[in-house]
């Protein structure tokens, strides 16, 4: 067992947005009962203490805590690597500066879409213009920005128009994530997933702007070939924390019937290291065919156990990603229904 | 004469649990050998690769200016470090 590299603290599920592809649990009523400032600060300390090395801030919206600032500097006191992953409503000049003095490293502002009417319908709420001027804010305070766009059916047509606007406000990096099927986007899934057309479109795109901007493209797993290396193998790097405590492998394995881990009842190390929802599908022992045999078994990992639950019932299956799953047919009809005609209908995410 | 210079979204430090020096990017960390970690420190926006090739050869004896030259095309490949003109 290694150390773990990563911290994903989901300060909270509150969001001013309600992306239908937000990835956050559908029960989001459970996790009201957020942990207090010191709490999330012992979480940093042992977290540190364990060999995390990368704190990324994120939710809901981060900025809704109103201790932000001082949880900041918490974990960058202990010389953690700091990122912000934020909707930037509510990033005002002033907000940005005191972030910026607790010590900050990055910021991650996710857009909707390259302009403010079809980026504001997805968010659900007239955003466009306050994430572009924060991102401007960002730049101008001299930190380092990412613009973070997820790709669904109803936005990857304007992957151009996206890196001009990213370019535009002096993005360092640019990704464009295409949506991972989990809480609200599995909801929606139908209404979310992109054609073959659409994809090759993007992807062309893509290629001719790796020369002018940093883009980091994360591929539509339903079209893979291979399943995703999902979290680089189960509890092998990062873990969770949930705006309640709840420590996971991963932000969507909420959704996994496994025994709950909490940071109020127990220690990081010891849930880490002992806690079943960590071990449960660790290393390659709990594998089935065909993953047992496969050459790729270390390559990626029998991709995701939460997509494996989702798509079959049994999170101990081949991800149904892999061309070899024998479950594969439930991605292919996936597939068939989105290179035919579309109900575009989403739900929206609520906001808490 | 450009300049090599660690982009702003790269931190160098040091991993205490593993004794290690490290690069901290926002969603990787790179983990360096002594090499690595000396020719990063150097990059500062201020000085050449031969200005950096030489003060190492300094601090380490033998530096071959080629291999420094090979890690920083590799730095530069996946913008960890840019190049400051002027």
């Amino acid at each position: 067992m290694a150390d773990p590299f990563g911290l994903l603290a989901e300060l909270t599920y509150r969001c001013p947005l309600s992306c239908a592809y937000c990835s956050n649990p559908l029960n989001m009523a459970e996790y009201t009962d957020e942990l207090t400032t010191a709490e999330w600060q012992r979480v940093f300390t042992e977290a540190r203490d364990l060999g995390v090395l990368q704190c990324h801030l994120s939710g809901g919206e981060p900025l809704l805590r109103r201790d932000l600032v001082a949880l900041v500097a918490s974990a960058r006191d202990l010389g953690l690597y700091t990122n912000l992953v934020t909707s930037a409503v509510g990033l005002t000049r002033d907000k940005a500066r005191q972030l910026r003095d607790a010590g900050l490293d990055h910021v991650q502002i996710s857009i909707q879409a390259d302009a403010p009417s079809l980026s504001d319908t997805i968010a659900g709420l007239p955003s466009f213009r306050r994430k572009v001027d924060a991102m401007r804010v960002v730049k101008e305070l001299g930190w380092p920005l990412t613009v973070n766009v997820v790709l669904h059916r109803q936005n990857i047509d304007r992957i151009a128009e996206i890196l001009d606007l990213a370019a535009d406000v002096g993005a360092d990096r640019v990704e464009l994530a295409n949506t991972q099927y989990y809480g609200w986007a599995w909801r929606n899934r139908d209404a979310l997933l992109p054609s073959r057309a659409q994809l090759a479109a993007a992807e062309e795109v893509v290629r001719s702007a790796r020369d002018r901007l940093a883009v980091i493209y994360v591929v539509p797993d339903y079209y893979s070939e291979y399943p995703k290396p999902c979290m680089g193998g189960w509890a092998a790097r990062q873990l969770t924390v949930t705006p309640n405590g709840d420590v996971l492998p991963c932000p969507a394995a909420q959704s996994l019937p496994l025994p709950t881990a909490s940071v109020r009842t127990d220690s990081l190390a010891h849930i880490w290291a002992a806690s079943p929802v960590f071990t449960a599908y660790r290393g390659t022992d709990w594998m089935p065919d065909p993953c047992r045999g496969c050459d790729r078994r270390e390559v990626d990992f029998g991709g995701c156990r939460c997509q494996a639950f989702q798509l079959t019932g049994d999170a101990a299956r081949t991800d149904p990603v892999c061309h070899l799953s024998p479950d594969h047919a439930v991605v292919t009809d996936a597939v068939a229904a989105a290179n035919s005609a579309v109900d575009l209908t989403l739900i929206p995410r609520p906001h808490r | 004469m450009s300049r090599p210079q660690l982009a702003r979204h790269c931190r160098l430090s040091f991993d205490r649990t593993r004794q290690r020096p490290i690069l901290l990017l926002p969603e990787t960390v790179v983990v360096l050998n002594t090499t690595g970690a000396a020719i990063l420190e150097r990059c500062d926006g201020r000085h050449t690769v031969d200005e950096i090739v030489a003060d190492l050869g300094e601090a380490y004896r033998e530096v071959p200016g080629a291999e420094v030259q090979r890690f920083l095309d590799g730095m530069l490949d996946r913008r960890y470090v840019v190049m400051i003109d002027g």
